[in-house]
């Protein structure tokens, strides 16, 4: 089989089939962990910018 | 001396209570009346409901909280209001029934000078049958409502990953329960909890996992959807859904109201007005949400239940409630100050206000089912809320009846939400989102309704660590350890 796994789960004409799905670069970064430490402090700045304008 | 007297200790009347304590000071008296001897951070319950926290962790006893902070403390339910006393005296009062040990069932009448409605929904499980009866959950399915609910469901899973261990195929269905539920983020955090723990367990491979919920399009979350600003596009969050859900290989039925559980089996009609049926071994559905039942009574005796209370039992507070079809839907429709507009010494907030409409667009069956979301009123919005009542009243108190209220507009408020994909150190995920406003403005903001520059999401090991960070600081918040108040809500 040819076909990249993580596309597997995509069924042709299904409800699935018109959405987009991650890569495996894409998914490595969701758990790598030098990279999820400066989006910990990216996002976590970015909470803080809507919590403030929501007090 | 003033009293003030908050119904219900979750996170708004909480936030109400202690806040309102530390603002009056021992010159006024606060009392909290729930019939809770214990407070549960409920984000928390989806890691119960997995096996992967214990109750004790989520939970922690109020008495000794309230007693540090000067609160008087009645583990009882409230029954009724009397917004203008009784014959015999002009001082409204509220009856309660305790549910304390040994003092079950006797009833006591509270006279107040401001009252806080923050009792929270009733779980109306009854609303479908099969589901349960009233409040009570049944046995067909499983909840992660409450932690001892979330207890059950752990060893409910824990029997299914033993099955699939032994080579029996195993099918889940996890979603909503009605037509007219909120709290699809709660369930959705489930259904990957769930799928993150049979990965973990070994047994992916033999489980069936669906969703089923009445949302009209996946991501809808009962805000209608929302808009992330993501390499430049606004990308719709029905995309980040459907892309989360085809990754992780799990099937869904939407804009689905489930009429009808039995043993194994869910009985649902669509949008479209045609039925179905799905079979499950395992199945969470979240009950649709009701006011608690409290009554009001005028001076007479004479019920005003009507006056108070909108039909679903939720407080009448200062919306426009006859903003009529979607289309007439403004912003300024959302209440500020939460008042009552007949009796202006009582307030509500958290779940227990009834919202002027729903924030989804309203949709129904050709067969007239209405079919849709309603509101979230939880977590964040729920806390600011609760803080800007008790800021409200205090500032009666302590300067005068003509101070003026602090408004919190949900349709001028955002929202920090983190929702769970699977609990772990270096292998969990989370989705961390914030939604500004968390009601749309299209007036404000044509198109998507919200402010792109601060509505935003994203899938990663970091929002993991944000919402276990959030499990523990707010339960540092809510037991009023040193520097609580500066945690914001």
């Amino acid at each position: 089989m040819a076909g990249k796994k993580e596309e597997a789960n995509i069924k042709a004409y299904s409800q699935n089939f018109t959405t987009m799905t991650p890569g495996p670069f894409a998914k490595k970064m969701r758990t790598c962990v030098i990279f999820q430490i400066i989006r910990f402090i990216i996002i976590n700045l970015k909470m803080l910018v809507v919590v403030s304008k929501s007090h | 001396m003033a009293r003030l007297v908050v119904l219900g200790g979750g996170v708004s009347g909480h936030t109400a209570a202690t806040f309102a304590a530390k603002w009056l000071g021992s010159a006024h008296e606060v009392v909290v009346v729930t019939p809770n001897a214990k407070w549960n951070w409920i984000p928390s319950n989806i890691w119960v409901g997995v096996g992967q926290m214990s109750k004790e962790e989520v939970t922690f006893d109020l008495a000794p909280v309230y007693a540090k902070a000067g609160i008087t403390y009645k583990q009882a339910k409230a029954l009724s209001l009397n917004p203008e006393g009784n014959a015999t005296s002009n001082k409204p009062f509220v009856t309660i029934e305790f549910t304390a040990p040994g003092k079950e069932g006797t009833t006591e009448n509270i006279e107040y000078d401001y009252i806080i409605n923050a009792t929270g929904p009733k779980l109306n499980f009854g609303a479908t049958p099969g589901l349960g009866e009233g409040s009570n959950l049944g046995e067909h399915t499983v909840s992660v409502c409450t932690a001892d609910h979330a207890v059950h469901a752990s060893h409910e899973l824990e029997k299914c990953i033993q099955k699939m261990k032994k080579g029996e195929r195993q099918k889940f269905l996890i979603g909503t329960g009605h037509g007219m539920c909120t709290c699809q983020g709660a369930a959705f955090e489930y259904i990957f909890n769930i799928e993150h723990e049979l990965n973990r367990a070994g047994v992916r491979d033999m489980a069936d996992i669906k969703w089923i919920s009445n949302e009209s399009f996946l991501g809808d979350f009962g805000v209608g959807g929302l808009h992330m600003k993501t390499m430049g596009y606004a990308v719709s969050s029905k995309i980040f859904a459907e892309s989360l859900f085809t990754e992780r290989g799990v099937d869904w039925i939407i804009g689905a109201h489930v009429n009808k559980v039995e043993s194994g089996k869910a009985h649902y009609e669509l949008l479209d007005g045609t039925m179905g049926e799905e079979e499950f071994n395992f199945s969470m559905l979240i009950p649709p949400f009701a006011g608690v039942g409290l009554k009001a009574f005028d001076k007479t005796g004479e019920d005003i239940t009507t006056t108070v209370f909108a039909p679903n039992g939720f407080m009448k507070v200062d919306a426009n409630y006859a903003a009529g079809a979607y289309e007439n839907w403004k912003a300024s429709d959302w209440p500020k100050t939460y008042q009552n507009p007949t009796y202006s010494n009582m307030f509500a907030c958290g779940i227990a206000f009834a919202p002027p409409h729903p924030i989804s667009k309203p949709m129904s069956s050709p067969n007239g089912t209405p079919i849709n979301p309603t509101p979230p009123r939880t977590g964040m919005p729920s806390g600011i809320i609760g803080k800007a009542v008790a800021h409200s009243i205090c500032d009666k108190i302590l300067k005068g009846e003509n101070a003026p209220l602090h408004e919190a507009s949900m349709a001028n408020m955002g929202a920090a939400c983190v929702a769970s994909a699977g609990k772990g150190l270096f292998n969990g995920t989370a989705a961390a989102m914030t939604i500004y406003p968390v009601v749309p403005d299209f007036d404000k903001y044509p198109g998507t309704g919200r402010d792109t520059d601060y509505t935003f999401g994203e899938i990663g090991l970091a929002g993991h660590w944000i919402k276990h960070i959030l499990h523990h600081l707010f339960i540092w918040k809510a037991k009023l350890k040193a520097g609580w108040t500066l945690i914001p809500e």
